[in-house]
């Protein structure tokens, strides 16, 4: 039996698996399926300052081996999160994060100044919602504002921060850079790639916000290059996250520079993905006599 | 634990009319939880999603699915042979809630007809209403015949039944319905719903929306809803749905 457990900013995860936000809720449905201590760490649902409706439907379309999303961050705000989900959340043996998105620098700040005095272990700031008018992605794809929001929440932020980057950028190293510049604790990416469909027949976007976010393992190639240039030009931890499906994508993420993993799409076909993931990366750890998960991070071998 | 995947046995499988398949599964534990009006979801080989598609009977041991070729999901599944396991979430979403000693009408449009077979089981005086776009999309009416003390067909061509629509018969047997509950396309729930509210009925109607996870929490299967307080919200369809009282339900 391999040592899973990882350490990301002083939080100890009992293995690297964690829940993407977005994909698991506050996590009560999967707690019907099996207990959440089974979980690394669970990001919750992406949360704003006041509740939000989000977009109408349809939300979803499925794309090759992937799905287009845009929910627009329906969420019941995060005096909710706090007051109704996050005493739950606390007793279930697992780590929680808070991920957050604004639409101005002073919803971040006060979000982050909120939850500082709260239970929650992480804070997770969402600057790569692409799904959203404003608010969102658009802190995200420039150095100078993915420093200038990393700048603002930190002097709020007393818990350790998460910057989940967005891939829809032509330089996700020099962006990377930036976060950690101004305070980044830790990394996480990618969030989804922007894409659209289109229905032949009646030529309209099968999403109704006509763009979605791409996941699946159809974009875990993307993550896996822009985990592992990231993780070579940064220090802080990165949580990498992109199409991860099966335990040998968490083995490769990690080789490629993760201390740990989100996964999500994946779990809407397999509930039951996070178990199966962790026991196979166990055996392999084992198989190969490797002690500890965190061996793995960032030893490729690049040519 | 409230959720629960198995491998269903495919026990006995028909093509019940053009691209209409019908799949009788094994999956004890999972059938015999089932209730009227929740559905299945359906992991196909290949697929990033699972296909959610309404149960329309269940007993102690088997799940059965009646269910339209829509898509490349369908597809594959409709290429199932019998003795293949099938990867299903179920049951999911609530149902149709039916009361004792009522006649209720239990109104089904196309692929929507399937959830109402179940359903009609359930009261003690059913009368089905289905409609089809013309003959050769009929299907289960020998099986509704079984439990109903009617069944009214229509078809969009008149080429079997009544030519017109649900709504039409519905018109004509309100007076006598206490209770509708209806399953079909929207445009067809939407004139249900008005003719109950217009007669003072009750009204459950099944929905459907492109889902995801399933069972409510990745939030992408939102429909207009209002709240206990009559507030707008997005509820979810395999989570608070897929039946909602009609007057929940913002058109």
């Amino acid at each position: 039996m391999a040592d899973l457990k990882v350490n990301i900013a002083g939080v100890e995860f009992n293995n690297p698996i964690i829940a993407a936000s977005g994909t698991f809720g506050f996590g009560r449905e999967y707690s019907e399926f099996y207990p959440l201590s089974v979980m690394g760490g669970i990001s919750c649902k992406g949360i704003t300052l006041k509740e939000r409706l989000g977009n109408p439907a349809p939300r979803i379309a499925e794309t090759p081996s992937g799905i287009l999303n845009a929910v627009g961050l329906q969420n019941p705000g995060v005096e909710h999160f706090i007051n109704e989900d996050l005493g739950w959340l606390k007793q279930q043996g697992t780590v929680v994060i808070a991920n957050i998105a604004g639409n101005t620098y002073e919803e971040y700040c006060s979000m982050a100044e909120k939850l500082s005095d709260t239970d929650v272990d992480m804070i997770e700031l969402n600057i790569s919602c692409p799904n959203v008018k404003s608010g969102g992605v658009q802190f995200g794809t420039s150095c100078e504002s993915v420093g200038a929001i990393t700048k603002a929440v930190r002097k709020y932020c007393k818990k350790p921060l998460i910057i989940k980057l967005s891939p829809n950028v032509t330089d996700i190293v020099s962006i990377a850079k930036a976060a950690e510049a101004e305070g980044a604790d830790a990394l996480s990416l990618i969030n989804t790639l922007t894409g659209m469909r289109i229905d032949i027949n009646t030529r309209r976007p099968i999403i109704k916000n006509n763009t979605g976010g791409l996941s699946g393992p159809a974009v875990f190639p993307v993550a896996v290059r822009m985990v592992y240039q990231t993780a070579q030009a940064v220090k802080i931890p990165v949580i990498g996250m992109g199409g991860i499906s099966s335990w040998k994508d968490a083995v490769e993420m990690m080789i490629a520079g993760a201390s740990a993993l989100q996964i999500g799409t994946v779990l809407f076909k397999d509930p039951y993905a996070p178990i199966k993931i962790t026991e196979g990366m166990n055996k392999f750890l084992d198989e190969n006599g490797i002690a500890s998960v965190t061996e793995l991070t960032n030893t490729i071998k690049v040519w | 634990m409230r959720y629960n995947t198995a491998y269903a046995k495919l026990i006995k499988k028909d093509e019940i009319a053009e691209n209409i398949f019908d799949f009788v599964l094994e999956c004890p534990p999972l059938a015999e939880k089932s209730r009227a009006g929740q559905f299945a979801h359906i992991a196909v080989p290949g697929k990033t999603l699972r296909r959610p598609i309404s149960i329309c009977d269940a007993d102690d041991k088997n799940i059965r699915i009646v269910f339209q070729i829509k898509g490349e999901g369908t597809e594959i599944l409709s290429q199932s042979k019998v003795g293949d396991f099938i990867d299903i979430l179920a049951p999911l979403g609530h149902g149709f809630n039916i009361p004792k000693e009522k006649r209720i009408a239990f109104v089904g449009g196309g692929i929507g007809v399937p959830p109402m077979l179940f359903s009609a089981k359930q009261a003690d005086d059913a009368v089905a209403v289905l409609g089809f776009r013309n003959k050769n999309a009929v299907i289960l009416t020998e099986d509704f015949k079984k439990v109903c003390s009617e069944v009214l067909v229509a078809t969009d061509d008149g080429s079997f039944g009544m030519h017109g629509f649900t709504s039409d018969i519905l018109r004509n047997i309100i007076d006598d319905t206490d209770m509708v509950c209806a399953c079909g396309p929207t445009p067809m729930l939407r004139v249900i719903a008005e003719i109950c509210k217009e007669n003072n009925k009750p009204c459950q109607v099944s929905l459907e929306e492109r889902m995801g996870c399933g069972i409510g929490a990745c939030l992408v299967c939102a429909c207009k809803t209002l709240d206990k307080d009559g507030n707008i919200e997005h509820s979810h369809v395999c989570k608070k749905g897929p039946v909602y009282n009609a007057e929940e339900v913002v058109w």
